[in-house]
């Protein structure tokens, strides 16, 4: 379970730029939820997923994984908890090192790194099992530079990666939105499969309504820096795209509105 | 014959400085950092080995505590990057800077010549045969470089090969990815950092052993010839290949660097220009395969653009 109460982020504090992308944020995950995540440019989105995964503190709050505090905790020590994927393909991979090396990379997440051999053969046996189950062909590249792989490729190893340790908490950051439609739709049927397969707790961003709507058991929808639409079970099965639409309308509309009071 | 003989020493000066450039290649093509503590810690692994000459210790074991040295050269500039946020070129520039000073108050004068004091060198050369086609002397530089040179690339070889290794080439790969995995860059970049200017220190103890003097200035430029020893190798061997292969390409651009440097000194440059011709033989060297592949794109360009106007003409 990861409980996140009264989390603020603001960037560039005390300049003209300054942006509150999170505002008083509290969210609770339960253990097998699969929530996707919609909002609009700004909304903070990606600043919600970077605070889960330490790529920065938060300004204040706690961010609580299974009863261990982690707010504070160094991304790297975060990562033995939590899978990631990113945006952009090449993020998640080495494009140097071979297929094979970066899966043993990936297989020794949250372990010391020792002077033990980086990557062995008996790995190689279960890694071509597991390859040869995305229907990529890459089973038969192991030693390949990741580098020659297309982005639609790279971002099912990564999804591999994200999953051999298994992760408490899996958190995608639109990883399908530099893809081309056909590949996205390989890759969201991937997640799919993995997801439920190891019964993996998720968090999933995506622009795409439609898949927000078809994936997962619980949708969010974030504007300015908060949680303004929460929505689970059979309700969230039940929406429509226009339904989406409309929530999203009305949110700006009373930020718009707002704003004039403001302005008068 | 006297170019022959410039031969056998460039052979010899490659080897030992080839070592050098086997460190640089850590942090410059694995690390992706490029480290300038090089002219720094390069002076110091020859100024601890001196000093300890001349304190009486064993001159193998000064090589040791050179490597030592450069260990704690490479962790300071790691300091200045990883913990106090420092960029990687200043990080390097700081450290080399103060070591200057350093390197003066472990020798405590700007020279010290090892002239009556036996090195290495100068104790294997006394046991050597003359072979008439090469002197005991350069005999001795080369047997020790090898001997050196393949410790090295085996331990080299053998450690990036593992987890931890791994992990420093994952750095310089991408280091988002690094962290993802659980492993954190901070570790990585200073581990790489101390190998890498260990490695640099202990070429410069083998090198002032060799030449029979430390001196405070001999490591200014010593990481254009790094990158001169590192571009000539690739340019001959390529890029591509196993990681085995790279690290002995590295040695033979050491070499074939010391060659040309030589060759060239015989026919005549005026010694004081060599910096110069250095710069500008790495600025070519690395120029060269970005000038091919831009003519080559554009002579193809006009190949396949002429190929498809004469099919369009035909209907």
């Amino acid at each position: 379970m990861l409980k996140i109460s009264h989390v603020s982020k603001t960037f560039n504090k005390g300049t003209v730029n300054e942006k509150k992308a999170l505002n008083d944020l509290n969210l609770t995950i339960e253990d097998g939820d699969f929530i996707t995540v919609i909002g609009g440019n700004g909304a903070g989105k990606s600043t919600l997923l970077n605070l889960i995964a330490g790529v920065y503190p938060p300004d204040c709050g706690h961010i609580v994984l299974n009863q261990r505090e982690i707010a504070l905790l160094p991304e790297h020590k975060r990562a033995k908890f939590i899978g990631r994927v990113f945006q952009d393909p090449l993020m998640g991979t080495a494009a140097d090192m071979e297929i094979a090396e970066n899966l043993s990379f990936a297989a020794r997440r949250g372990q010391r790194r020792t002077l033990k051999w980086g990557s062995t053969k008996q790995e190689h046996e279960k890694f071509k099992k597991q390859l040869a189950e995305l229907g990529l062909g890459l089973e038969d590249r192991l030693t390949s530079k990741v580098g020659l792989l297309s982005g639609g490729q790279r971002q099912a190893l990564t999804l591999l990666m994200a999953s051999l340790q298994k992760p408490e908490l899996l958190l995608l950051d639109e990883h399908t939105a530099a893809l081309d439609p056909l590949t996205a739709k390989i890759v969201l049927d991937l997640t799919q499969k993995i997801v439920e397969a190891d019964h993996l707790t998720t968090v999933m961003i995506t622009h795409n309504m439609n898949d927000a709507i078809r994936m997962g058991n619980r949708l969010i929808m974030l504007y300015n820096g908060k949680i303004i639409y929460d929505v689970r079970g059979a309700a969230k099965k039940a929406l429509t795209v226009e339904d989406l639409h409309k929530k999203f309308t009305e949110a700006a509309g009373t930020e718009f509105s707002d704003d004039r009071a403001v302005l008068i | 014959m006297a170019l022959l003989f410039s031969l056998e020493g460039a052979i010899g000066q490659g080897i030992l400085w080839g070592i050098m450039a086997l460190g640089v290649y850590i942090t410059f093509r694995l690390l992706d950092f490029a480290d300038l503590t090089v002219d720094g810690s390069f002076a110091t692994g020859a100024a601890v080995s001196a000093a300890l000459i001349m304190m009486g210790v064993n001159p193998y074991v000064t090589v040791f505590v050179a490597l030592l040295s450069g260990f704690a050269a490479g962790a300071v500039t790691g300091f200045f990057n990883t913990v106090c946020k420092i960029p990687p070129i200043l990080a390097g520039i700081l450290s080399q800077i103060g070591l200057y000073s350093i390197n003066l108050m472990i020798m405590g004068k700007s020279n010290i010549p090892l002239l009556n004091s036996g090195t290495m060198f100068s104790n294997l050369t006394d046991v050597l045969p003359n072979l008439g086609w090469i002197t005991p002397n350069y005999l001795s530089v080369i047997c020790i470089g090898v001997l050196f040179v393949i410790l090295v690339i085996a331990l080299s070889y053998w450690f990036f090969g593992t987890e931890l290794g791994a992990s420093i080439r994952a750095t310089g790969n991408n280091a988002n990815m690094v962290r993802a995995n659980g492993v954190s860059t901070n570790m990585t970049t200073m581990v790489a950092l101390m190998l890498s200017n260990g490695l640099i220190a202990m070429s410069g103890a083998l090198v002032c052993q060799q030449q029979g003097y430390a001196d405070v200035k001999m490591g200014i430029g010593a990481i254009v010839m790094a990158l001169a020893s590192i571009v000539i190798g690739e340019t001959i061997f390529g890029r591509k290949g196993g990681y085995l292969r790279r690290l002995i390409s590295i040695v033979v651009g050491s070499i074939l660097y010391r060659i040309i440097v030589s060759v060239v000194l015989q026919l005549g440059l005026n010694p004081d220009n060599l910096k110069l011709f250095t710069a500008l033989l790495v600025a070519i060297a690395l120029s060269i395969p970005v000038l091919l592949e831009h003519s080559s794109q554009k002579s193809a360009y006009k190949k396949l653009t002429e190929a498809v106007e004469s099919v369009e003409e035909k209907f």
